[in-house]
């Protein structure tokens, strides 16, 4: 049979030269074909919290300052320094920055991208209620003058999660936050290619010849974004079994997250390399709506979270067990604000018999909940079986609802009874820089209506967040966060299920690829 | 036969003005906030309220259809909620890959089909016919993708002779286009081989059976004439319903296909705008399915009549 195939493959050799040539790029420029989580359609970081237009907003566009592997803010387009009050903080940009057009970066731009970032960011929202001025002091400084310190202020301004601080042309910039742009012009190491870019399907990249990299050796978003090809393209690909092939045939170098299902058939595979990238990975979590019995107690709560155990939970939703972690850390594992009080049931395997006993204490009646199974989403689906069997043995009567999921993100977003259409719990997934951090973890909020969805109305955890904004130092934030980590085990303001992580999977022609939250594609070659 | 023409086509407006009416409402029904979306999952209440009101959503459900039907009358299809891009430019990107793989497998189709389905009736009951109709019952049977990641195993992975996937212009590169055309092409073509021979043999045994066809072997025509000039003329009305039907369904998006061979077509368009919910392009894609569909139709009836003379209209 070998054999066959040999000579058919041999035999084959005059016809693949014919389509050979269709199969390879029209010139010699080097181009790194990507294929990524999902395809780009909103191009406006500020507008979306989208991961993919994030990503696409870190290759276009460049922050002010960024946030290293060992979470250290460190200069990016701007240095900066900070008053002895903590009131001030004066940033000095870089010599040499251009836009994209080729205009020059000038404090105008970037106070102008700041305040459209101030009006939907969470973090930017809390600067500007203490922001008492914002203004140019000179062809390359700006100062920011605070009214309180608020030592979060430059920690907010290098988020790597979603509506992260990009800087943008005054003339994009003064669009309304709550209005799409319209132009990508960035002065990022990668220039956006508008001519070629099709919404869903591919996005391409040139390099940006007069990027100036930061100094200091690159690593996760600081440091030299080097840019050592002519061009990235992102082609989107709906099938993962497609990328993989496509991936094999040598058609693609680069395939962001590849299902643990399907990774033994390129692990071992000559040419093709391995390894999860997004080291911190993501967590999965319950949310529950307090609005409404019964999850309006905090017995029920609690007997909620006795009974669902993570390990189940992650075997269900990942199966591979070097991909998962139990992990009892709400602000996850491998975070500076790795804290574990509390999560002991969540961590060892639940504790049915606990919470039957909880359930008994509680005002839970027997009323079916709500649980909104969505059933397009692949890592989304599985949470919700798990929960629910483990839930009916505590004794809750589970009323599970499938529906695809942008049913249910506007279904959540109802305060109605759940016997009229609202909800009780659902569940959803965040990568960890979007909750390793109290000032951004946005389930923490307690303002009831003004929080998110679920409105948990809870003036401690509000008081915690606040001295955690006005702690001096990461000792003190340390101690506060493992106060918060007791509290919302202790109120289940949410359930933690643990942290999961997903390979990539590219070409060995790559080289420099290094890992980061999520794909950077600055520092890699390609032979 | 103007006359019917012009009749039928006047017909049309009335069905697309329906069609239009039926789907801005189901949409406007369906569970689905596309400025839920748009925000994302930290959007505030507040936010995602001032999102809604930029998009237009929050205006009353007549406003908005008097504002799309007044476009569409102007020629303006509108704006993607979701990537701000005007619609019509969405769909005639998306338009030419589909249009391109079906004309070429709707042609594979037929060359093959035809020819097949011809020889089975001919040798009705011997092991050729018994051979296509074996292959009719698979080509129905076996899943698409299937068919599909065989042909990739054996044609790209194993032997190495065409691409995996994607698309690229005829007008850019024809050897880059022909090379992954074929997969997909031959994929969707294995599906309509078997149906069109499958109603090729069925209705030329029907016409065989004709006293017509005795005569014409009485008088001594030759086999191959009774059979091409005077049995599958009579009997192409059905196969020219399926091959129309068929082509209108493969303009209105394989999904599937276009999956597997990441092909950035109509299809994969209307799922992922009914995933966003980007109501003005959901709303464009089916009116533009609808018009194929009328527009094929009205083809396929005016086509009776050149085929067979004594359907007049």
């Amino acid at each position: 049979m070998t054999a066959f195939w040999s000579n058919l493959r041999r035999g084959a050799v005059a016809a693949s030269a014919l389509t050979l040539s269709a199969m390879l790029p029209a010139n010699a420029e080097t181009t790194i074909t990507a294929v990524m989580h999902s395809g780009l359609r909103v191009l406006d970081p500020v507008i979306t919290t989208a991961h993919i237009t994030r990503d696409n907003a870190f290759m276009v566009f460049d922050t002010l300052v960024a946030l290293n592997s060992d979470f250290e803010v460190t200069p990016q387009m701007a240095d900066f320094e900070v008053s002895a009050d903590g009131l001030t903080y004066t940033f000095t940009l870089r010599d040499g920055l251009k836009w994209h057009d080729g205009g020059d970066v000038t404090p105008a731009d970037c106070i102008a991208s700041i305040k459209r970032w101030m009006q939907r960011d969470g973090g930017g929202q809390m600067i500007n209620d203490r922001m008492a001025s914002l203004e140019a002091t000179g062809d390359k400084t700006f100062v920011l003058t605070l009214t309180e310190p608020f030592p979060y202020t430059l920690e907010a301004m290098a988020k790597v999660s979603s509506l992260a601080l990009f800087m943008m042309p005054e003339r994009i910039a003064s669009a309304p936050a709550n209005e799409a742009i319209t132009e990508f012009v960035g002065s990022g190491p990668f220039k956006f290619v508008a001519d070629e870019f099709q919404p869903g399907v591919k996005v391409v990249y040139e390099k940006f010849d007069d990027y100036v990299p930061a100094p200091g050796p690159r690593s996760w978003f600081s440091g030299a974004k080097d840019v050592l090809v002519d061009r990235v393209e992102w082609v989107t690909m709906p099938d993962a079994q497609t990328t993989m092939n496509a991936l094999m045939n040598g058609e693609i170098d680069f395939m962001e997250s590849v299902p643990v299902d399907l990774l033994p058939l390129l692990e071992g595979m000559p040419g093709i390399k391995t390894e999860v990238l997004s080291t911190l990975g993501a967590v999965t979590i319950g949310r529950m709506n307090f609005k409404h019995p019964p999850f309006d107690d905090p017995k029920v709560r609690q007997a909620a979270k006795l009974a669902i155990s993570q390990e189940n939970v992650l075997t269900a939703l990942i199966g591979n067990s070097e991909y998962f972690q139990v992990c009892g850390a709400i602000f996850g594992c491998g975070t500076p604000y790795e804290f574990t009080d509390g999560s002991e049931s969540l961590t060892s395997g639940g504790d049915i018999e606990a919470a039957k006993a909880m359930l008994a204490e509680s005002s839970y009646d027997g009323t079916p909940i709500v649980l909104m199974q969505p059933t397009d989403v692949v890592t989304l689906t599985a949470q919700p079986i798990v929960a629910a069997q483990a839930l009916r043995e505590a004794g809750f009567n589970v009323d599970m609802q499938p529906m695809d999921w942008q049913t249910l993100v506007t279904r959540r977003a109802s305060q109605i009874p759940p016997a009229e259409g609202g909800w009780n719990l659902f569940f959803t997934n965040w990568i960890v820089p979007e909750v390793s951090n109290p000032l951004g973890n946005v389930m923490l909020n307690g303002r009831g209506d003004q929080a998110w969805f679920g409105w948990p109305e809870d003036p401690e955890i509000e008081d915690l967040l606040k001295a955690f904004a006005e702690a001096p130092d990461l000792a003190a934030q340390q101690a506060i966060t493992q106060q918060i980590q007791a509290h919302v085990m202790e109120n289940v303001n949410y359930i933690h299920l643990g942290q999961y992580f997903s390979p990539s999977a590219w070409s060995t022609k790559l080289s420099g690829v290094e890992p980061a939250p999520f794909p950077v594609f600055w520092g890699i070659s390609k032979e | 036969m103007p006359t019917y023409f012009i009749r039928r086509v006047l017909a049309a407006i009335p069905v697309m003005l329906v069609v239009a009416v039926f789907v801005f409402l189901l949409l406007r029904l369906t569970p689905g906030d596309p400025a839920a979306i748009l925000a994302g999952d930290m959007a505030t209440p507040d936010q995602l309220e001032k999102i809604r009101t930029s998009l237009g959503l929050n205006e009353p459900v007549y406003v908005q259809f008097t504002r799309w039907i007044g476009g569409l009358l102007q020629g303006d299809f509108g704006t993607s909620l979701i990537s701000n891009t005007p619609v019509i430019d969405l769909v005639a990107d998306r338009m030419w890959p589909t249009i391109w793989i079906a004309l070429i497998t709707i042609t594979l189709s037929v060359i093959v089909a035809v020819p097949m389905g011809v020889l089975a009736a001919w040798k009705h009951r011997s092991w050729v016919d018994h051979a296509v109709m074996t292959f009719s019952v698979l080509g129905f049977s076996v899943p698409v993708f299937v068919i599909g990641y065989l042909l990739i195993k054996l044609f790209a992975l194993d032997l190495g002779w065409l691409p995996v996937q994607g698309y690229i212009a005829p007008s850019q590169d024809f050897a880059a286009f022909a090379a992954r055309a074929v997969l997909p092409a031959l994929t969707l073509a294995s599906i309509y081989i078997a149906l069109i021979a499958r109603m090729t043999r069925a209705s030329l045994l029907d016409v065989l059976g004709e006293d017509y066809v005795r005569t014409a072997r009485a008088k001594g025509l030759t086999e191959r004439r009774v059979l091409f000039r005077h049995a599958l003329r009579n009997a192409a009305v059905p196969v020219m319903t399926v091959i129309g039907t068929g082509f209108a369904l493969l303009i209105s998006g394989v999904v599937v296909t276009e999956s597997v061979f990441n092909i950035p077509g109509l299809g994969r368009l209307t799922v992922d705008s009914i995933f966003a919910r980007d109501y003005p392009v959901i709303q464009a894609l089916i009116l533009l399915t609808s018009g194929v569909y009328v527009g094929v139709n009205l083809i396929i009836d005016l086509s009776y009549s050149l085929l067979d003379p004594r359907i007049r209209y």
